[in-house]
């Protein structure tokens, strides 16, 4: 057991490591830091020296990735490679363009995130499967039907639109709740609730579609057919033997996306100006500032990485045979 | 003369349009292959939202067709050069015509012959007042504007009018052709139609193909006259950008699955059948991709890709070819993102596959490792492509929406749904609010995306043995 989940955490190595390969060819290769100071110097009449100094400044006055100048060790450390890549691997996210700490940042940033994140994470969960094993349950009836229509229709709205129409509908025409902001301690909770719905609501198409598809496929199993000859009750077996057998596919999508929770969601902070991750990577990616971005990227791998970790040691609780073999 | 364009998306569209039909032509003289396809149109939710996509493909395929109109010679000096205008036009553009054209100053709200702000105007009298001007083209052949509601009425049950008379016109033709092949009276296969008994389910798709026509046909009288949807921030007709649109999500739909299938059908099935280096390889490399978030990816490709083009300005003689490099830059990221889903599919497909006896018949027999994952395993794994495929499509129209609004999506002056619903955003909030152009990007991406899901739903019915054919 300990020297499977040692394997497991030691195949998240190479992935970091290629990871960071990656960025760095998209970051500092493709797109060369004399374009970045350029861009962020503006296009025109911009000389050399202020090119130079913006380099310096911001730390991307050293070679890329060996420094031939230097002796020993410092070959390899004292480039833009170790400077700005290798460090991240110990969380090292060094300054944003204007100045700030990004490791800072993201500790303070990461409470709204989780604010909005987690709630709506465990609400979405509970009324998905709720209401796929409701239609299970119904199957073969017209509210089979019309739910599964439903939630194909729910499924096809862009997430776009429902926050903008939640926007409208609770903030702007029942007055309710406050459009967007956000505020620490409690008082949080009325700036939380309106994104937590639309989170929930918009999740309800694919999400029903995807457990209801899961029970459904172990409902055809002999299992069940043994549990109905047996004669147990339709009910008792869908919550005893389905609902259980369903765990392993229902993990499989489930804990991958817990850790990424922590990177809150784009849009809806965006939209409810929310100062979590998710707003912090947007804004970023509109002043251009390639350090946050660069960060972020990392930290999204990361728990990706995490996430595929968790996975596997969930199985191992839920499914004994994984245990065993 | 004109000049015509070919696009690098148009040139992939082109490539797309000769596949599918080489495709087609090849399935068709196949009955295995023409079987499912059969049983698809058989299904009243295939046969109709397999319609409503061919409207939706079709436009686009007339937005895809490019030209630049010659700019005509200042003064009389007979120019032996002709020069061409910097503006890249389509067919659809031609077609569209009054609407392309008639601009207004700013806002103004669906049907409405006057202006949405008010302007300062100076009166007969000499004084300065504050008043809602009359539309340039929106209702302008109205001489009393009260009337117009009326007059929109009017036009609305013509267009109808002549939807109706040219539906029934179809009808009888395809009543007579189906009488004589099956030998019955015209009146017999009437009531067949109307009772949904016949396959394929000729009462949906007439039924369809009637709402669709009238909604041609109303718009054809209406648009010319009036302001559909409304006009947006600079003026122009919401209803010509929504139409504009269609051919950007359905480019991202089809163009990044086109672009990514070969690497994923490749790397699948080698990681399947090869197993060893070749498999370990293969994990590692779509583990690592997909381990970077796919927005944050995309964000960081489009910025780069943006300082290039700011910084090479020569190479683009036009703005549609900059926007169209973004365009075909986004479908090949968004596909780096995209292939290792389908990649990990085939590979669990393919290593099952290459341990049933008929592979390893192959094998004894000498065959080949290439021949084998060509001939063997590539035509048994086709059903997980394309319904694949077929799944992402939806999902990639909505992906462009949402990249286009946080503003690493399609070029800003490109007209897509994405950047109506960005800009909608601001509108919203103004007070009184200006909802037509989020409605009117809605209405058409809803459609195409609710009819997309439905088909993808019969497709994978079909096509996926696990599932019953029931």
């Amino acid at each position: 057991m300990l020297a499977y989940i040692l394997r497991r955490t030691l195949y998240a190595i190479p992935i970091l490591i290629g990871v960071n390969l990656i960025t760095f060819v998209l970051f500092f290769v493709v797109n060369t830091p004399d374009d970045m100071a350029r861009m962020h110097l503006g296009q025109k009449r911009v000389t050399s020296e202020a090119i130079n100094q913006w380099k310096t400044e911001h730390g991307y006055d050293k070679p890329l990735l060996i420094n031939r100048g230097a002796s020993g060790l410092e070959v390899l450390t004292e480039t833009v490679f170790f400077d700005k890549s290798i460090r991240l691997l110990v969380f090292d996210f060094g300054a944003s363009d204007d100045g700030r700490s990004i490791g800072q940042d993201i500790r303070q940033r990461m409470w709204p995130s989780l604010a909005i994140a987690i709630p709506v994470f465990l609400i979405g969960l509970l009324v998905n499967i709720t209401v796929a094993l409701l239609i299970v349950f119904l199957q073969a009836t017209y509210i089979d039907l019309l739910a599964v229509i439903t939630l194909v229709v729910l499924m096809s709205i862009s997430g776009l639109f429902y926050i903008i129409g939640g926007q409208f509908l609770f903030g702007k025409l029942l007055h309710l709740i406050p459009v967007s902001g956000y505020d620490g301690g409690l008082s949080a909770f009325r700036f939380v609730i309106l994104p937590v719905i639309i989170g929930v609501i918009s999740g309800i198409g694919s999400g029903g579609r995807w457990y209801r598809a899961i029970f459904l496929e172990e409902m055809g199993k002999d299992y069940v057919r043994t549990a109905r000859a047996k004669g147990i009750g339709e009910r008792l077996v869908l919550f005893r033997h389905v609902l259980r057998n369903a765990m392993i596919p229902i993990l499989t999508g489930v804990v991958v996306v817990i850790p990424i929770l922590f990177m809150g969601s784009l849009i809806t902070e965006s939209f409810f100006a929310i100062p979590g991750l998710g707003s912090y990577t947007i804004d970023a990616i509109n002043a251009q500032d390639f350090a946050i971005v660069r960060s972020m990227v990392f930290l999204g791998s990361l728990l990706y990485v995490l996430g595929l970790l968790l996975t596997d040691l969930s199985y191992t609780f839920v499914d004994p045979r994984v245990r065993l073999s | 003369m004109i000049l015509p364009v070919a696009l690098w998306t148009d040139q992939l569209v082109f490539v797309l349009v000769a596949t599918v039909t080489a495709l087609f032509l090849y399935a068709k003289r196949r009955p295995h292959l023409r079987a499912p396809w059969r049983a698809i149109i058989e299904r009243p939710m295939g046969a109709v939202t397999l319609l409503v996509l061919l409207v939706y493909v079709s436009i686009a395929l007339l937005d895809s067709l490019h030209f630049r109109l010659p700019v005509k010679p200042v003064g009389d000096k007979p120019d032996r050069e002709t020069h061409y205008s910097v503006e890249v036009l389509s067919v659809l553009d031609v077609m569209l015509g009054p609407i392309r054209t008639h601009d207004e100053k700013t806002y103004s709200a669906p049907f409405a012959t006057r202006l949405f702000v008010q302007e300062s105007m100076v009166d007969t009298e000499g004084r300065d007042r504050r008043v809602y001007p009359r539309l340039q083209y929106g209702g302008a052949h109205l001489d009393d504007e009260s009337g117009r509601w009326a007059d929109v009425a009017v036009r609305t049950g013509l267009g109808s009018l002549y939807a109706v008379l040219a539906w029934s016109a179809l009808v009888l033709l395809l009543l007579l052709k189906m009488a004589r092949r099956s030998g019955c009276g015209p009146g017999e296969i009437c009531l067949d139609i109307k009772r949904g008994r016949l396959r394929p389910p000729w009462r949906s798709v007439l039924l369809t193909l009637l709402l669709i026509m009238m909604a041609i046909a109303i718009l054809v009288e209406l648009a010319p006259l009036y302001h559909v949807f409304g006009t947006d921030k600079v003026g122009q007709d919401v209803l010509f950008s929504a139409i504009k649109s269609i051919r950007t999500a359905l480019l991202i739909g089809t163009l990044t699955t086109l672009i990514m299938l070969p690497f994923a059908i490749m790397m699948g099935i080698m990681a399947g059948y090869l197993r060893g280096f070749v498999d370990d390889l293969i994990q590692y490399l779509y583990t690592t991709l997909n381990s970077i978030p796919g927005v944050l990816l995309i964000a960081s490709a489009i910025l780069l890709l943006q300082v290039y083009i700011d910084g090479h300005p020569e190479l683009f003689d036009t703005d549609a070819a900059r926007a169209d490099l973004r365009l075909l830059f986004l479908c090949m990221i968004l596909g780096v993102t995209n292939w290792t889903g389908l990649c990990r599919l085939l590979r669990g497909e393919a290593l099952k596959l290459s341990s049933l006896s008929y592979v390893e018949a192959a094998v004894a027999f000498g065959v080949r490792p290439a021949r084998i994952m060509m001939r063997h395993l590539l035509p048994n794994v086709m059903h997980i492509v394309l319904i694949s495929v077929v799944l992402d499509f939806s999902g990639l129209v909505l992906a462009e929406a949402v990249l286009s609004y946080v503003g690493v999506g399609v070029d800003p002056n490109m007209h897509s749904w994405g950047n109506m619903i960005n800009s909608a955003r601001l509108e919203m909030a103004r007070e009184p609010m200006v909802w037509w152009s989020l409605s009117a990007a809605f209405v058409l991406m809803f459609v195409l995306v609710l009819a997309a899901n439905l088909f993808s739903d019969v497709v994978r019915d079909i096509f996926d043995p696990r599932r019953g054919r029931g």
